[in-house]
Order: structure tokens, then sequence, then C-alpha cells
């Protein structure tokens, strides 16, 4: 039997907490933020790992983005992948969700065989998480989403539980298979010291278009079923607010005479 | 094809109330594009569709197939794309649940179409072309999207639109569809259990009191509970509650939790970090309880009380208890 194989998909992008929006032209200055994995992307990369460790086999982490996005994958195999491979090159540049799974999907293809992908909920930028879903589908594997647990880590056969109609259900799936997880699966591990520098020396895989045999007309602005007509940057909703600021019984009696809350009742 | 299709969301019992709200726009957007509107009502067991047609539906696909009584997005998604091939419409809306979100990107690859996520705005052009309106950057932006294939998906977030009225005695078509739910792709994920016990639906919840770091012990959460339950309202908490395993992470509130819109929100110790106002920033009202006059949780809330939360929150419940 040979080794099992995880992907994990993940994605670089600006620290949301640095990021600057610019209200008045409606632009995002991707430039004004450093550049990090997408956090979610974290937790389905420590999965795999949690895989690796109690069934053996090999994690190897996918992006697909501009070539500073090697960093990423560095930082990914400090945290203990195996390889990185990035997509790269532009006519990926401009690809909607649908454009980037159908990448991923051939990238995966390429890789070889593999029995789990992980994917994160959502990127903190994209925010679709519709990338994970696509990719299953476009590899016609089973998938499932929204995964707050893993329970059982099988060769054959992953359970896990799932956020959905309103409530948490215990899913089993076949594998291969993909699943895209929450923040709730798992605390994602710190790198070493040790780990980031042998990380630094690592090589990264880059693939172009004739690497993973796409046409290029499926990719980019020209291949994406959607387009972004144009962007609205709105200014944060502040409220009015009424501060107060008395001691703990005023301060209450004053709120509630403003509120008539007790009355509603 | 200029139709506009509602998936009708369900888990067997119930209609999600999303797809009412999904009607009333959908109405609309069939009103410009000179279509109809219709809806897809799959699910295990047979369900009434009159209130879809007395909320504005035309004309009701409805299907039943027993494995569509477990959520399952590739049972799903085979049967919602053989109903799409029959009805043929130009727009299909689903709603943004998790559900929604997972099965959407199946059948819109499946189709090989274009799917927007989480829309909080819907529209139809002069030149007729779909506008899909929707944040992105984590809430910071709002992106307005156009398609170019067709059908064209969205998936719309709830409790952004009204829900459709209804109208009673109103007339349509109900089509029973025969299913043939037969791929072995469907049964590659099974579920052993719905631990229904865990539920919590702070999204629909009228009032949510939640508490954040300004807590210093678990315990302390009856203080919370004391106030929601005047309220008869329910408890939500920051992340780093959740992740310290205080509450469970149903109560989550915010970007990777959960997103309500209540009418009275109470923020007891939080501080209003982005992640979470990303969850309860359009509640009706906020009413936020903080020591640090510089929060900037005060910044977003309609009412702010300065002062330790161990005084207002248990003052607060006293008085509204009027003792
Ligand atoms: C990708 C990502 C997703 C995230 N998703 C979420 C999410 O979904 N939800 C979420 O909440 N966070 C989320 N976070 C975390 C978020 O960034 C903040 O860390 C978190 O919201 C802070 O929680 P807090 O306000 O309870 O704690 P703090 O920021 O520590 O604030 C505690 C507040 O309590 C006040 N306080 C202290 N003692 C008292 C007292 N006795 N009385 C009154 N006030 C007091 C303090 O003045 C302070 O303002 C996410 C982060 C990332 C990176
Ligand atoms: N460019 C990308 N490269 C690698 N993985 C990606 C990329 N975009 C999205 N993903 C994966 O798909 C998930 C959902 O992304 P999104 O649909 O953009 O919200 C992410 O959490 C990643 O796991």
């Amino acid at each position: 039997m040979p080794e099992p194989t995880y992907i994990v998909l993940i994605k670089q992008v600006p620290d949301m907490d640095e990021v600057e929006f610019d209200y008045e032209e409606g632009r995002v200055d991707r430039s004004s933020a450093p550049l990090e994995p997408n956090p979610f992307d974290l937790n389905a990369l420590e999965e795999a790992v949690k895989y690796k460790e109690e069934l053996g086999g090999e994690v190897l982490a996918i992006s697909m983005g501009p070539k500073q996005a090697e960093s990423t994958l560095k930082d990914a195999i400090a945290r203990g992948a195996d390889e990185g491979i990035l997509l790269h090159g532009r006519e990926f540049a401009g690809s909607d969700t649908w454009a980037t799974s159908l990448a991923l999907a051939h990238a995966i293809e390429t890789a070889g065989s593999c029995d789990i992908i992980f994917a994160g909920e959502k990127t903190v930028d994209g925010d679709t998480g519709q990338v994970g879903p696509e990719v299953a589908e476009y590899l016609d594997i089973p998938h499932v989403a929204f995964v707050s647990d893993v329970t059982k880590r099988g060769e054959k056969e992953i359970q896990v539980e799932s956020e959905t109609w309103g409530a948490t259900y215990l899913k089993s799936m076949n594998l291969p298979g993909l699943i895209t997880v929450t923040k709730d699966v798992n605390e994602p591990r710190l790198p070493s010291f040790k780990d980031k520098q042998r990380a630094r020396k690592a090589e990264i895989t880059t693939w172009g278009i004739d690497d993973i045999s796409i046409d290029p007309d499926n990719l980019g602005v020209t291949g994406s079923p959607t387009r972004v007509a144009n962007m609205e940057v709105p200014p944060p909703e502040e409220r009015e607010s009424l501060i107060l600021r008395e001691d703990p019984g005023n301060s209450v009696n004053q709120l509630l005479e403003k509120l008539d809350l007790g009355r509603e009742n | 094809m200029s139709d506009v299709m509602v998936f009708a969301e369900n888990n067997g019992n119930k209609i999600h109330p999303v797809s009412y709200e999904l009607l009333g726009k959908g109405k609309e957007l069939a009103d410009k594009l000179g279509g109809e509107l219709t809806a897809a009502l799959l699910s295990g067991t047979s369900l009434p569709a009159g209130e879809l047609i007395e909320r504005g539906a035309d004309r009701v696909y409805r299907g039943t197939a027993e494995r569509l009584a477990e959520p399952i997005e590739s049972s799903y998604r085979e049967v919602l794309v053989q109903v799409i091939e029959e009805a043929n419409p130009e727009v299909i809306l689903i709603g943004a649940t998790n559900f929604g979100r997972s099965l959407a990107p199946r059948v819109a690859m499946a189709l090989d179409t274009s799917l927007t996520a989480d829309c909080t705005g819907l529209d139809i052009d002069e030149e007729k072309n779909f506008v899909q309106i929707r944040p992105a950057f984590s809430g910071n932006i709002l992106a307005h999207i156009k398609s170019r294939t067709s059908p064209q998906l969205a998936t719309v977030r709830y409790r952004v639109f009204p829900e459709a009225g209804i109208e009673e005695g109103k007339e349509g078509e109900v089509i029973d569809v025969e299913l043939s739910l037969g791929g072995e792709d469907t049964k590659q994920v099974e579920v052993l259990e719905e631990r229904r016990g865990k539920k919590v639906n702070l999204e629909d919840a009228e009032v949510v009191v939640a508490a954040g770091r300004g807590l210093k012990k678990e315990e302390d959460f009856e203080l919370i509970e004391d106030l929601a339950s005047f309220f008869d309202g329910k408890v939500g908490a920051s992340r780093p509650l959740v992740d310290d395993g205080w509450i469970g992470r149903a109560h989550q509130v915010g970007y990777s939790g959960r997103r309500v819109k209540p009418r009275i929100y109470i923020a007891c110790g939080i501080s209003g970090q982005s992640q979470h106002l990303a969850g309860m920033k359009d509640s009706d009202m906020i009413i936020a309880i903080n020591s640090d006059p510089s929060a900037p949780i005060f910044d977003y809330a309609d009412y702010g009380l300065v002062g330790d939360l161990y005084e207002v929150v248990p003052e607060l419940t006293r008085q509204l208890k009027g003792e």
C-alpha cells in the first residue's frame, strides 16, 4: 500500500487587522498590510498534520497566487507540511472561485493520488467558502463542510462533526474526500525556531499552466463566470451612542428610562 | 429563460425562513426580468407547497426521496440539478445558510456556471443583468458582481430581506417531479447521529446577551444568563471564551461564529474587535457594558455603560425585574 497523501489548500491573504480601505476611492490597499496564511487554512493544515501523525503519510500544501505566496508555503512546511506547490503565472490572475477551483483541482490531479483534501471554511479576503466544495465537485469526490471536529481518522473513512441545518451532525465520509474546517476544529500549533530554520531552506515547487495541463481560456478574468463590476468601501457604520458613566444604579436607571425596556415585557 | 428559482431549504419538517425572504426578493427580480417565480421544494418526506405559492411562487417543483431526509450535499446536488434542468431558470437563489453555502458550489460546478456567495443585495440593471452585491474582505467592502454564464446562482444571507407576505388563496401550480437519486456518490457520506442537544439557534433570537474576556470565571456566566432570561433571550460569547471551553461553540458571535441580528444585543466585557463586530453590528439596538471608556465597542453601540460588568449587569437585571 502506498503511503496516504493529504493535500491542504492554503491561500496567502493580507492581515485583516492591518489592511487599509480607501473609503473615498473605494479601494483596498493590499500593499498596506503584511501577508499571512489564511487563518482558517492553518486549521486545515493542523488537521492534515494530525492525520499524518496518526496514520503516517505525506502532507502536501498547494497554493495558487503570486510569487510571494512561497512564504506561506514555507510557513506550512514549518508547521508540518512535507512539501509545498505554488500555482503561479499571469494566466491565473483574476480568477474567480470557479476558475480557482478548476486550477486547484488540476493541480491535485497532477500531484497524483490523494486521500483527503483539507480546506478552510473561507478566506478572509475572498470570503466565499466556495472553493473547497467546488474542487470536490470537479474531482467527483464527496465533501463535508463546516467541520468543527474530527472524531475518527481512518484509512478508508473519516468521521467528523459538521455544523449544518442548525444542529451538529456526526458524519462519516468515504475517502478520498474533502473537508472544509472551521476555527473550532483545533488549535494550530506554533512552529518552533528549528522548524522555521528548516522551512526557510525548503524548495517550493512552482507549477504553471503547462505543468497542470489546463486550458488558459478557463482561467483568469476571461475564464471566470463572474466578474466584479465595481467595488464599494462603505465607511464603518458607527452609531451615535449615548455614553453613561455614572455609578451603576444611576446609569442603569437612565438607560431604562430611555428605553422603556421593562415595560415591553 | 427569465424565471427565478428559489431553493426552499428545509430539514424535513420545516421550511427555513430564509426561503420566504428569497421569495420576496425573487418576485421582484422575476418581474424585472419578465419571468416567473418558481421554487424547488425537495425533501425526505413530502411537504405542503401551499405556503410557497401564497408567498409568491407561480410554480413549485416538488420532489421527495428518502435520502433527502439528511443533510448530504451530494444527494441534494443531484436532484437540484435535475430540477434546474427541467425548469430552466435564469437565476437561482439559495439561502446562505451553512447547508446552502456547501450545496451551491457543488451545483454551480456541476452546471459549469457562476455562483456568488453570501449576497446582501440583488438587483436587475437596465440591460437586464443580474447584479449581485456581496461583502468581501471580512465584511469591509461591498463588491458588485455580474455573471456571464447561465443560469446564474447566488447564495443570499439570512435576515437581510423581509419575508414575502402571505396572499391567502393565491393559486399556483405544483409539479411533482419524479426524482432519480441513483448516483453511487450520494452514498459516500453517511449521517451517524444528529446531536440535537447542542442546538442553539442564536440567529433567531430576539435578544442576545453576550459576554467577553471581561468575564473572569466560567461560573460567572450565571450573571449573563440571568439577564438573558429576563428577556427570554439567548446567551452569546466572544471567541476567547469559546476557545477556553467556557461555553459551547454554537454561542460564539462573530466572523467565525454566528452572525446575529437581534432586536437587542447586549455586549458585556467585549472590546469590539472587527471579527466580533462582523457578527453583531447589524443588530437593531446595541448596548455595551465595558469598564474601559475607550473600548471600540462604544463606537458601535446605541447605549454605552462605562463600568464594571460585575456591578452593572446585576443592577440591570435587578432594575428590569423591578426589584
Ligand atoms: C480569523 C479570525 C476570526 C475570528 N473570529 C472571531 C469571532 O467569530 N468572534 C469573536 O468574538 N472573535 C473572533 N476573533 C477574535 C477577535 O479578533 C478578538 O480577539 C476577540 O473578539 C476579543 O474578545 P473580547 O472582546 O472578549 O476580549 P478582549 O479584546 O480582551 O476584550 C475584553 C474587554 O473586556 C473589558 N473588561 C475587562 N474587565 C471588565 C469588567 N470587569 N467589566 C466590564 N468590562 C471589562 C475590557 O475593557 C476589554 O474591552 C477572530 C480572530 C481571527 C483572526
Ligand atoms: N488561491 C488559493 N490557493 C489555495 N487554496 C485556496 C485558494 N483560494 C481558496 N483556497 C482554499 O479554499 C478555501 C475557501 O476559500 P474561498 O472560497 O476563497 O473563501 C480556503 O480556505 C482555502 O483552503
